[in-house]
This record gives C-alpha cells, sequence and structure tokens, in this order.
C-alpha cells in the first residue's frame, strides 16, 4: 500500500497554525534564509531544476516562470492564487488554515527570486475566516522581521470562478471587473499594473521552502520524474472517507480512492470518478490504474487539475451530474468572449433537453460539434475546458445518454 | 455604525480598492446600499457605470437589500449528488420564500451558491459565511433557531 508523503503538509495537526514561534522551531524560514543567502539567478535554476510544475492546474515548470521576470524590472509582484473556485476543491484551504507561515515564507522566496518587494495574496471571498488567519499570519512574521523588505497583503475575491484565471484575478486586484485579458502580453513580462508579475498556486508556494532547503535533486526524486513530488488531493462524493491526503505524484487513482477513501460507502460499487475539479474529465473504472500525475492523466484525456477528486457510486445518474456542470459552467461564464458566453447557454440548454428525456441523436451531434468549437475557440481556460465533462460522459458512458433519447 | 463614506474613504489610498472597500461595506449593512456606488466611483476615480459593474460582477457582493441573515447553499456537483436539492427545497418551505427572496421580516435572505471549499462535509450552506456542514432536511428548524 501506498504511504502518505507530506512536504506542504509537513507540519499539519503538529503546530499551532496561530503562533510563529511554533512554525520556526519547526524549522519554518531556513529555506528563506538559504534562498536569500544564493543569487538570484542560482535560486531560479535550482527551481527550475527541481521541475517543480504548477498545482493551480497547468502545471507550468515554476522556475521557468520565473525566469520571464525581466532581471532588470524595477518593480515585480508576487501574487498567490487562492481563489480556489474549483468546484470539490478544498486544498488550499487546507494547507492555509494548517501553515499559513509556510506560504508567507514560499511567497518570500519567490520575492527574493524576482527582485519584487510586494506580494498579494488573493484569497476566495468564501474564506472570510481564513483571511483573519493570514492576516495575523502577517502581523506576525512583520513583527519578527522576518520578511525584510518584501511585504504582503490579502486581498479577498468577490465570488467569481473566472477569477482564479491569472489574468482575470489581476484584473480583480486592480479593482476591476474579472475579465481575462487576451494573452500575450503574459503576466510576468505586463501584469499587476502592467508590470512584471508571478502568479502561483497556494501548494506552489508551499512546496518552495522546503525544495530551497533539501536541493532540487531531493525533490526531483520524488513521485513520477515528469510530474515530481506530491500533490494535496481532496476526495469528495461517495467514498467512505471524504479527506483529504497528501501523496507522492506516482499515486494511482485506484489506490487514492481504495485505500485512502476506503473505497465506496456503503458497500456500493464504484461508477466514475471525476478529477481536477468540476472541469475535469469523468473516469470510467477500466482505467482507475492510472498515476495521478498530470501528464499520465493527460494521457487518459483527463486532467489532474487541482487535485479534486470526485467520486460517484453505481446509482448516480451521470447525465444529471453534467447537466449540472453545464449550470455551472452557464452561470461562471464572465461573457466576455462569444464561443463561451453563447456556448455554455447552449450547451447546458441542450444538457436539460437529454435529462428531461426530449432530446434526440441530433441535438448530440450539435453538442458534440459545439464541445469542439468551443475547446478550440474560447478565450480563456474556462470555455475551453467547460465541454471536458459533456465529452469525456459521451465517451465513456454513452449508454446513460441514449437511455434518455427519444425514440425516433 | 460607520458611515458609507468613512468606510470608503478608508481605502482610498489602496490601490484597486474599490473591491475591499466594497467589502468591508457589505460586512457592516449586508448589503451595497445604494450610495456605495456613488461614493465609490468618486472616491476611486472611476464612472458610476464603472463602479456598478464591478460591484454587480461578483457574485458575492449584492446591491439588493438583504437579510440579516444570508443563507447561502451549495449545489455544485459534490453537494448536488449529497442532497442540496432536497435542502434547498426544506429552506424554502421553511421560510416560506423561493431562493434569491428575502423574507418579509428582513430577517433571512436565501441565495443558491456554487461551492464554499468544504465539500469534506457535503451538502453544504453558509450563514453570513460560517459554515455548516453535512446539512440533512431534517437539521433546518435547529439552524434557523440558531439565527437570533
Ligand atoms: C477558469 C479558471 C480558473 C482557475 N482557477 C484557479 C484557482 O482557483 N487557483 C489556481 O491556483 N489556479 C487557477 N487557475 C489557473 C491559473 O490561471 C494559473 O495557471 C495558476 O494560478 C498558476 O499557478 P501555478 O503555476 O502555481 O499553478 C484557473 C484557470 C482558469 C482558466
Ligand atoms: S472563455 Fe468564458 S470565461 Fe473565459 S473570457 Fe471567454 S467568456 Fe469569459
Ligand atoms: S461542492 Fe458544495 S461545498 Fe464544495
Amino acid at each position: 500500500m501506498i504511504e502518505e508523503k507530506r512536504i506542504v503538509l509537513r507540519n499539519a495537526d503538529l503546530i499551532n497554525p496561530e503562533k510563529i514561534e511554533d512554525y520556526l522551531q519547526a524549522g519554518g524560514y531556513q529555506g528563506l534564509v538559504k534562498a536569500r543567502s544564493m543569487s538570484r539567478p542560482d535560486l531560479i535554476a535550482e527551481i527550475k531544476k527541481s521541475n517543480l510544475r504548477g498545482r493551480g492546474g497547468a502545471a507550468f515548470n515554476c522556475g521557468l516562470k520565473w525566469s520571464f521576470v525581466p532581471a532588470d524590472a524595477q518593480v515585480s509582484y508576487v501574487v498567490c492564487n487562492f481563489d480556489e473556485g474549483e468546484p470539490g476543491t478544498y486544498k488550499d484551504r487546507i494547507i492555509v488554515q494548517k501553515d499559513p507561515q509556510l506560504l508567507l515564507e514560499g511567497m518570500a522566496i519567490c520575492g527574493h527570486a524576482v527582485n519584487s518587494k510586494q506580494g498579494y495574496i488573493y484569497c476566495r471571498g468564501e474564506y472570510p475566516y481564513v483571511v483573519e488567519l493570514l492576516n495575523l499570519a502577517i502581523d506576525q512574521a512583520r513583527g519578527k522581521g522576518i520578511l525584510g523588505d518584501f511585504n504582503i497583503e490579502v486581498r479577498m475575491g468577490g465570488g467569481a470562478y473566472v477569477c482564479g484565471e491569472e489574468t482575470a484575478l489581476i484584473e480583480s486586484i486592480e479593482g476591476h471587473r474579472g475579465e481575462p485579458r487576451f494573452k500575450p502580453p503574459f503576466p510576468g513580462v505586463a501584469g499587476l499594473w502592467a508590470q512584471p508579475t508571478v502568479v502561483n498556486n497556494v501548494e506552489t508556494f508551499s512546496n518552495l521552502p522546503s525544495i530551497v532547503l533539501n536541493g532540487a535533486e531531493w525533490f526531483a526524486a520524488i513521485g513520477a520524474p515528469n510530474y515530481p513530488g506530491t500533490k494535496v488531493l481532496t476526495l469528495t462524493g461517495d467514498v467512505a472517507n471524504r479527506v483529504s491526503i497528501e501523496v507522492p505524484t506516482t499515486a494511482t487513482l485506484r489506490e487514492v480512492i481504495y485505500d485512502f477513501g476506503g473505497g465506496i460507502k456503503e458497500g456500493k460499487k464504484f461508477k466514475a470518478v471525476q478529477v481536477g475539479g468540476t472541469s475535469g474529465g469523468f473516469i470510467p473504472e477500466s482505467m482507475l490504474d492510472t498515476p495521478i500525475d498530470f501528464d499520465s492523466m493527460r494521457s487518459i484525456g483527463a486532467t489532474l487539475g487541482t487535485g479534486a477528486v470526485f467520486v460517484m457510486d453505481e446509482t448516480r445518474d451521470i447525465v444529471d451530474i453534467t447537466t449540472r456542470i453545464a449550470k455551472f459552467f452557464e452561470h461562471e461564464s464572465c461573457g466576455k468572449c462569444n464561443p463561451c458566453r453563447e456556448g455554455t447557454f447552449r450547451a447546458y440548454e441542450i444538457m436539460r433537453k437529454i435529462n428531461k428525456g426530449q432530446a434526440s441523436v441530433q441535438d448530440i451531434e450539435n453538442l458534440t460539434l459545439l464541445s469542439q468549437v468551443m475547446e478550440k475557440a474560447c478565450l480563456c481556460g474556462l470555455g475551453q475546458a467547460a465541454p471536458s465533462p459533456i465529452l469525456t460522459t459521451l465517451k465513456h458512458f454513452y449508454p446513460e445518454y441514449q437511455a434518455r433519447l427519444q425514440i425516433q | 455604525m460607520a458611515t458609507i463614506q468613512d468606510i470608503i474613504l478608508s481605502f482610498r489610498d489602496k490601490p484597486g480598492g474599490i473591491i475591499e472597500a466594497y467589502h468591508a461595506v457589505q460586512k457592516a449593512y449586508n448589503y451595497l446600499p445604494e450610495e456605495t456606488i456613488a461614493v465609490a466611483a468618486e472616491t476611486f476615480g472611476v464612472s458610476e457605470a464603472q463602479a456598478f459593474g464591478v460591484a454587480t460582477f461578483y457574485s458575492y457582493l449584492s446591491v439588493a437589500k438583504r437579510g440579516k441573515y444570508v443563507i447561502r447553499m451549495c449545489e455544485s456537483a459534490p453537494c448536488h449528488i449529497a442532497g442540496a436539492e432536497a435542502l434547498i427545497k426544506a429552506f424554502e418551505t421553511a421560510l416560506r420564500i423561493k431562493a434569491g427572496e428575502t423574507t418579509a421580516d428582513g430577517k433571512f435572505t436565501l441565495e443558491l451558491t456554487e461551492c464554499v471549499g468544504q465539500c469534506q462535509g457535503t451538502p453544504v450552506i453558509t450563514i453570513n459565511s460560517v459554515p455548516y456542514v453535512n446539512m440533512n432536511p431534517e437539521q433546518v428548524p435547529a439552524v434557523l433557531a440558531l439565527c437570533q
């Protein structure tokens, strides 16, 4: 049986998150001290070499992203994406609630690497109680002078899923409607207030102190070679244990669901799992031996995404759940681009028709075509990923759709 | 209670602080009273249309008057399969209003929401942002009784 491996949750339930002294006693901020003793290019090279890839969904090499910030930039920003809007996901909340100083340390390390004096944590509006904890943690770190001249401010989101997209998030910090920008320019070149900006996820930052302290090789040797390290997963739905865990990225879905989740509750049988949040693909039983790392998930047409693991038992109605998900995207589309504004609306309309047993084969064909267009034509990841639950359920659970179609 | 003017002015020097100002007003008043938009527009140097556009973009902010207790019911997929619909119906029946409405006495507002990040305990509701997990319809009267 595979074991948990704790990097970002190493202090969880062992220290008092409200006391910086506990964190310091557990070796906290030694990574920052070491990072500050390194030159900026060396630090960036080290992170790049560790092959730490973003934990917010897109899995971009973290050090490589930092290297896009011009070395001579006068002003630059470090932004932590703590929007965590992907349904079924609560891992960033767990990480911060268990150990807020770890995130601050990670951000300060990034601040040193890209020569930034100002960091922002963009925390979703649904977590006001976590904002309080973060502000306390920042005050304590400032009181001890640990962050030096690196300043961190918490900003609260307003319940818009699209604001997790990095350029929408930047718009929101600037005080605007959270609509994604056209890229390029990428934030590394022109982000917050048109200055070079690094945006990383909470879990990405929280990995940094250990990587700096233990070295790139140490990290690169954990888990899958292409996506090393661990991943914090949140188990929801019909598993016996709805828990959050941190496992090496070589863990398979079956191990996650059965060894940690305790299998399906009430002795029922497994039907499907959706990994990565509501924009992730649905995965049938036959693919459960796939490891969770980003590339393995991609190879089966799914995504690791945020690491949400939503399990459905044999009694669940796939068409009904997919309809519910289509409503989510219709509601959260920001409306900036036509393929998504209109596409999510029509997709939800057709899914409702299917769900009510009023659709024909032609509707399914239209839905498939629409989905393919959206994947290609939408401006941001929201619209591009919205069809994924539809296409993967059509692929793996077509009989459930068929049973709902009107007899011609 | 601090005036809306005072609250908003305290964010004047914060770049992009309009959303923070809205959060602070809503914390004090439970929604954004009408004058909020005009004051914010002037304070942050944007048009009233823009200030209104920002306020209405975010589902967490409300420009409509709301009750003292705002109950938000998560209907995202994990809560959906855990029985969110029955829970929503139970609240609607108990309060005799529909989702999106406020009781006549101004005490409760019911809202639908997407995932609030407490999916270890589906289905989930929040009351003035405090989460209540593993809810079932039978618990509705007891939860409402907590709101005094
Ligand atoms: C619609 C949408 C929502 C997103 N939501 C989040 C989120 O809640 N948290 C997050 O870290 N990244 C989210 N992302 C990904 C970010 O755009 C970005 O890739 C990420 O913050 C980069 O950090 P990382 O490289 O450390 O993963 C979202 C992307 C899209 C398109
Ligand atoms: S894809 Fe959707 S969410 Fe993204 S910019 Fe277009 S309309 Fe907005
Ligand atoms: S799905 Fe309802 S709280 Fe996350």
